[in-house]
C-alpha cells in the first residue's frame, strides 16, 4: 500500500506531462492520480494507527555508506501522512476544476508534474528512516514548491520575487537543518550511521554545548519553513503568490513537514532534559503567534490574510510542543513521582499534533475558497468583493466553515485542538516551579489573546468578501464555481467539521504517537467525551454541536416563509458600495491599539513583515553585500592570479597537515 | 439530571426579569419610575409573534444568525452551576463556555456586516476589537479560580470553593472576582464599555449590530443577550461567591439553593445597576487601559494564589 502510495504520483506526473497539449485531461490524470494517492495515503495511515502496526519499503541506494534508504510508517509518520494525505485530497478534487482558470496561460503538464512531485516529496519527508534521503526529499520538496508558486509567472510577474525570497529562505533553512543533523551524526557511538534508528537518543552522548547548538540550529532550519517570527517574511510572500490550490497545499500541509521534523529530532533524537529549551520555544511561538494574527488583521489581500494567520496558526503548533518538552524536562527529573506531568507531556504533543491535522484542513479549505473568489470574480482585493454569500452560495458556506474553525468555535476541529491545548498550559500548575507558575498563565494569555484576535481577521475576512453589497462590478457579476471545486471544499468542510464534532473518535489516534515518542500515554476519555488526563476536565464536542446543528436546521427550514425584505435602512443616504465597511477599517480600531507592537512606519504599513525587514533582513543583506565586495577583490580576472592562489593554498595545506 | 435540568429551565426564565431588573434599577436611580421588571417578557412576547423583515442584501447569515445565538447561549447555560453545584458539565468546561459565548458574537459581528449598512460594519468592527481584548482577562480570572479546584470544570470549581472557608482564599478570591466583573462588563456591553440604551451613532456597539433585526429575529437576538447577561452573573454568583449552593440534589437542600441563588443574583443585578449608573461610558480607545487592569487583577490572583497557596 505505501509502494502504491509512493508510485501513484510518479504515474500521475508522468502521464500529466505527457498529455500536456489536452489541458482537461492533463488536469485530470495529473490530480486524479494525486487523489488516488492521497486517499490510499490516509487509508493507510488510520490502518497504522488504529491497529498499531506499521508498513516500509526498502529502496535501493548506491552508496552503502550513507546508510539503507528506506520508507517506514510508524506512529509519527502516519500521524502527519493522515495530514498531508487528507487535505491533498479535497484539493486535488478541487483542482481538476481550479485548473480551468489556466488553461491556455500555463502548462497543464507541468503543474500535474510538479504536484505530484511535490506531494510525493512531503510523504518522503515524513517516512524516510534515513538522514541523507530525508534531506534529498526536503530540498526536493522546497525546489518543486518553489516552482510551483512561479507557476503563473508569465501573468503575475511578482511571483517571481515571492519565489526567490522563498528559495533563498528555504536554502539558509536547509543549511542549518543539515547542520543540525552533522551535530548529531557525529556524536554517535560507535559505526556512526545516517539512519534515523542510530540517531536516536544521541543527545545523551553529545556534549552540552553542542546539543544546544544542535537544537537552536533545527529550530532556526526547520523554523524557518514553518514561519517562526523573524524568520516568516517569505512566507505572506510566497504563499499566496501561487496559484491557489498549491497556497492550499503550501500553507495547510508543507508547513507540517516541518513541524514533524522537528518532534522527531527533538523529542527522539536529542531528548531534551533541560527546561529552557522549552521555555524558549514557547516564548518564540508566543511571539509568532501573536504577531502573526496581528498581521492577519491588515492589508486588503484576502489570500495574504491567510497566509499570516499560518503564521500564527505555526505558533500555537509549537506553544504545545514546547509545553511538551517543558513537561517532559520536568519528567525526567524524576519520573517515578511526576508521572502525571508525563501524561500532561502527552497530552501538550497529541494537542500540538492535533492542530496540524485541523490546520492542514481548515486551511486548505479556507485557501480553496480564497481561490475560488478571483475565480469567479478576478480579484483577491477584499475592498473589491463583497455580496458574494448570495452569489456563490456553496463557496460561502464552506469558507464559513473554515473561518469558524480557524475562529475555534465548537465544535468545529480548531476547538478541539485549541481546547487540548489550553488544558495543558492550564495544568503547569501541577509543576512546584514558581519562574514556571508565572510563565505558564503568561502562555495561556497569549494563546488566548491570539484566538481572539484570529476571531477578529476571520469576521474581517469572511464578512467584507461575502457579505454585504458587491463593491466592484466584478463582484456584482460573480458565479459560482464548477462542480469539482465545490466538491473539493465540501469534503474539507465536512472533514473540518467530523474532525471537531467527531474528535471523541480520534482519541487513541492521537496518543498513539505521543507513546511511541515519548514513551507515555495518557486517557483521553472513553466514549463520547474527551477528558484531560485524570479526569479533571471533559468535553464532549458532540453535545455542544448536537444544539448549535438543530438551530441551523431549523433556521433553514423556517427561512422558506414568506418574509418581507426591503432594501437597508442608511438614514437616507443613497445605498452603495461606500455605505459600507472597508477591510481596513474593520480592523482599524484593533490594528490602532496594537501597533505599538508592529511598529508601522509613518502610516499603517501594508503588512507587518515591513518591521522585521528593516531591523533585521536589510542590515544581514547589507553586510552580506559588503562582506562580498571585499571578497570580489580577490577576483582579478587574470590566471596568474588564480595560479598563485592555488600554489598559497598548496602551500599552506602542506604546512597545517604536514 | 433532572434537577440539573431544572435548574437550566430556571436559568433560561428568569433571563429577561434579570435584564428587566437591571433597567428599573436604573431607572430609579436616574429618577424616572421606569417600566416595570416582567416588561421585557411582553417585549419579547409581541416581538416574536411579528414576522421578520430582512434586508435586500442580506444572506443566509442574516437567517441563521438568531437561532445560531439562541441555542450556543442556551447551550452554555447547560454548563453553570445555579442551585446545585454541579451541571452538565461533562458537557464542556469553562473553556467550553467562553468559546461558546465567542460563537454568539462572532455569529452577531458577522450577520451585522451582512446587511451592509455603515451601522452594522461599525458595531461589527468595535465588537471585535473589544472582544480582542477582553479575551485574555477573562481566561486568566477563570485560570484563577479553576487553580483551587485543579479543574475547569464549573460544577467543580463551584463545589470546592464552597466547600473552603471564604478567608482562605483571600486575596485571590476577590481579585479573580474583580477580574471576572469588568469583563463581565466588556462581554455584555454595558457601560463604561457600551452602553445598553443608547442608539446614538457615534456610541453604540451591540445596538448597532441589532439594528437591522425586526420580528422574531429581534426577540431571538434580544433573548439571547438577556440570556448570556444572566449567564455571566450566574457563573460570578455560583463560581466566585458559590457559598449557599445546595451540594446535592435533595429537595430541602435545592429549596434553599434556589432562594440563596435567587437573593444572590438579585443583589448582583442591583450591583450591576448601580455600577452602570455611576460611571460615564469611556472613550472606545480608552477600554484597553480598563481591561489591561482586568488582566493584571487576574494575573496577581494566580500569582498570589502560587505564592501564598490555599490552605
Amino acid at each position: 500500500m505505501l509502494l502504491a502510495v509512493a508510485a501513484l504520483p510518479l504515474v500521475g506526473a508522468a502521464a500529466s506531462a505527457a498529455l500536456n497539449s489536452r489541458p482537461r485531461a492533463s488536469a485530470a490524470a495529473g490530480f486524479g492520480a494525486l487523489g488516488v494517492s492521497s486517499a490510499l495515503g490516509a487509508a493507510l495511515a488510520a490502518l497504522v494507527l488504529l491497529d498499531g502496526g506499521s508498513a516500509s519499503i526498502q529502496l535501493r541506494n548506491g552508496i552503502p555508506a550513507l546508510g539503507t534508504f528506506s520508507l517506514a510508517v510508524d506512529a509519527l509518520s502516519a500521524f502527519f501522512l493522515l495530514v498531508i494525505s487528507l487535505s491533498t485530497a479535497c484539493v486535488s478534487i478541487y483542482s481538476i476544476g481550479y485548473m480551468r482558470s489556466y488553461e491556455g496561460k500555463a502548462s497543464p503538464g507541468a503543474m500535474g508534474l510538479l504536484v505530484n512531485v511535490f506531494f510525493l516529496s512531503m510523504v518522503v519527508v515524513v517516512t524516510s528512516t534515513n538522514a541523507v534521503l530525508y534531506l534529498i526529499a526536503w530540498e526536493t520538496m522546497s525546489l518543486s514548491s518553489w516552482l510551483l508558486v512561479t507557476y503563473d509567472h508569465g501573468h503575475d510577474p511578482g511571483s517571481i520575487k515571492a519565489g526567490n525570497l522563498y528559495l533563498v529562505m528555504t536554502h539558509i533553512g536547509t543549511a542549518l537543518i543539515t547542520l543540525g543533523l552533522i551535530a548529531m551524526w557525529s556524536c554517535q557511538a560507535g559505526d556512526r550511521s545516517f539512519d534515523f534508528s542510530a540517531f536516536v537518543g544521541v543527545g545523551g552522548l553529545m556534549p552540552e554545548l553542542l546539543r544546544t547548538a544542535a537544537f537552536l540550529l533545527l529550530l532556526a532550519g526547520l523554523g524557518a519553513k514553518m514561519g517562526i517570527v523573524p524568520l516568516h517574511v517569505w512566507l505572506p510572500e510566497a504563499h499566496p503568490a501561487a496559484p491557489s490550490n498549491i497556497s492550499a497545499l503550501m500553507s495547510g500541509v508543507m508547513v507540517k513537514t516541518a513541524a514533524y521534523m522537528l518532534i522527531r529530532t527533538v523529542l527522539t533524537f536529542l531528548e531534551p532534559t533541560e527546561a529552557w529549551w522549552g521555555l524558549l520555544l514557547m516564548a518564540v511561538a508566543c511571539l509568532t503567534a501573536l504577531a502573526g494574527a496581528i498581521a492577519s488583521l491588515q492589508g486588503r489581500d484576502i489570500k495574504r490574510a491567510l497566509a499570516y494567520s499560518t503564521v500564527e496558526n505555526m505558533g500555537l503548533i509549537l506553544v504545545g510542543l514546547g509545553a511538551c518538552m517543558v513537561f517532559r524536562a520536568y519528567y525526567v527529573m524524576d519520573p517515578a513521582a511526576n508521572a502525571f506531568l508525563g501524561e500532561l507531556a502527552a497530552l501538550s504533543l497529541a494537542a500540538c499534533m492535533y492542530h496540524c491535522l485541523a490546520h492542514s484542513l481548515f486551511k486548505g479549505l479556507l485557501f480553496m475558497g480564497a481561490g475560488a473568489v478571483p475565480f469567479a470574480t478576478g480579484t483577491r482585493d477584499m475592498d473589491r468583493l463583497g455580496g458574494l454569500a448570495k452569489r456563490m452560495r456553496a463557496t460561502s458556506v464552506c469558507f464559513f466553515v473554515g473561518a469558524l474553525s480557524l475562529a475555534a468555535v465548537p465544535p468545529f476541529n480548531g476547538f478541539v485542538s485549541e481546547w487540548l491545548l489550553l488544558q495543558s498550559l492550564l495544568m503547569a500548575r501541577s509543576i512546584a516551579d514558581p519562574t514556571l507558575n508565572l510563565l505558564m498563565p503568561a502562555a495561556l494569555a497569549a494563546v488566548a489573546v491570539t484566538g481572539a484576535i484570529a476571531a477578529a481577521g476571520m469576521v474581517r475576512v469572511f464578512g467584507i468578501t461575502f457579505l454585504g453589497r458587491p463593491r466592484s462590478e466584478e463582484a456584482s457579476r460573480a458565479k459560482e464555481v464548477p462542480a469539482a471545486m465545490r466538491a473539493g471544499m465540501i469534503a474539507a468542510a465536512v472533514l473540518c467539521a467530523a474532525t471537531g464534532a467527531l474528535s471523541f473518535l480520534m482519541a487513541p489516534m492521537m496518543m498513539e504517537a505521543p507513546s511511541q515518542i515519548i514513551g507515555i500515554s495518557a486517557d483521553l476519555g472513553d466514549g463520547l467525551t474527551l477528558r484531560t488526563p485524570g479526569g479533571l476536565s471533559s468535553l464532549t464536542p458532540l453535545a455542544v454541536a448536537v444544539p448549535l446543528m438543530a438551530a441551523v436546521l431549523l433556521a433553514l427550514a423556517l427561512s422558506r416563509r414568506r418574509q418581507a425584505a426591503v432594501p437597508t435602512w442608511d438614514c437616507g443616504t443613497p445605498l452603495g458600495p461606500r455605505n459600507e465597511y472597508t477591510s481596513i477599517g474593520h480592523s482599524q480600531p484593533l490594528v490602532k491599539v496594537l501597533s505599538s507592537f508592529y511598529r508601522p512606519h509613518s502610516r499603517p504599513a501594508p503588512d507587518g513583515s515591513r518591521t522585521y525587514w528593516r531591523l533585521i533582513y536589510a542590515p544581514v543583506i547589507s553586510g552580506i553585500t559588503w562582506v562580498s565586495h571585499k571578497i570580489a577583490l580577490m577576483q582579478r580576472g587574470s590566471v596568474q592570479a588564480y595560479l598563485a592562489y592555488i600554489f598559497i593554498v598548496l602551500l599552506v595545506l602542506l604546512v597545517v597537515l604536514r | 439530571v433532572i434537577a440539573e435540568a431544572l435548574q437550566w429551565a430556571l436559568l433560561l426564565a428568569i433571563a429577561p426579569a434579570v435584564t428587566g431588573l437591571v433597567r428599573k434599577t436604573k431607572a430609579r436611580l436616574q429618577g424616572r419610575s421606569g417600566p416595570p421588571v416582567l416588561q421585557p417578557y411582553r417585549d419579547l412576547r409581541k416581538m416574536f409573534a411579528k414576522p421578520p423583515v430582512v434586508s435586500e442584501d442580506a444572506s443566509w447569515v442574516t437567517w441563521i444568525t438568531p437561532y445560531a445565538c439562541v441555542a450556543a447561549v442556551a447551550g452554555a447555560a447547560l454548563l453553570v452551576p445555579v442551585a446545585l453545584s454541579s451541571s452538565m458539565s461533562f458537557m464542556g468546561d469553562m473553556i467550553a463556555l467562553i468559546y461558546l459565548l465567542a460563537t454568539v458574537r462572532m455569529f452577531t459581528a458577522l450577520a451585522a456586516l451582512d446587511a451592509g449598512s455603515t451601522f452594522g460594519g461599525m458595531g461589527s468592527s468595535r465588537e471585535m476589537y473589544i472582544a480582542a481584548i477582553v479575551e485574555p482577562a477573562m481566561l486568566m480570572s477563570v485560570l484563577a479560580v479553576a487553580l483551587v479546584a485543579g479543574s475547569t470544570s464549573l460544577a467543580s470549581v463551584s463545589a470546592a470553593i464552597s466547600s473552603m472557608d471564604a478567608g482562605a482564599l483571600v486575596p485571590m478570591l476577590p481579585l479573580a472576582a474583580a477580574a471576572f466583573c469588568i469583563a463581565l462588563l466588556a462581554e455584555n456591553s454595558r457601560i463604561p464599555f457600551d452602553n445598553p440604551a443608547t442608539h446614538l451613532e457615534l456610541t453604540m456597539v451591540h445596538e448597532a449590530m441589532l439594528l437591522e433585526y425586526s420580528g422574531r429575529h429581534l426577540a431571538m437576538m434580544e433573548y439571547a443577550s438577556m440570556l448570556k447577561l444572566t449567564v455571566f452573573l450566574a457563573v460570578l454568583v455560583s463560581v466566585f461567591v458559590p457559598w449557599g449552593i445546595a451540594p446535592s440534589a435533595d429537595a430541602g437542600q435545592l429549596a434553599i439553593g434556589v432562594a440563596v441563588f435567587i437573593v444572590k443574583i438579585v443583589t448582583f443585578s442591583v450591583l450591576l445597576a448601580f455600577a452602570e449608573s455611576a460611571r460615564a461610558k469611556a472613550r472606545l480607545f480608552k477600554l484597553p487601559d480598563l481591561l489591561a487592569m482586568a488582566f493584571i487583577l487576574a494575573l496577581l490572583a494566580v500569582a498570589s494564589y502560587h505564592m501564598l497557596g490555599a490552605a
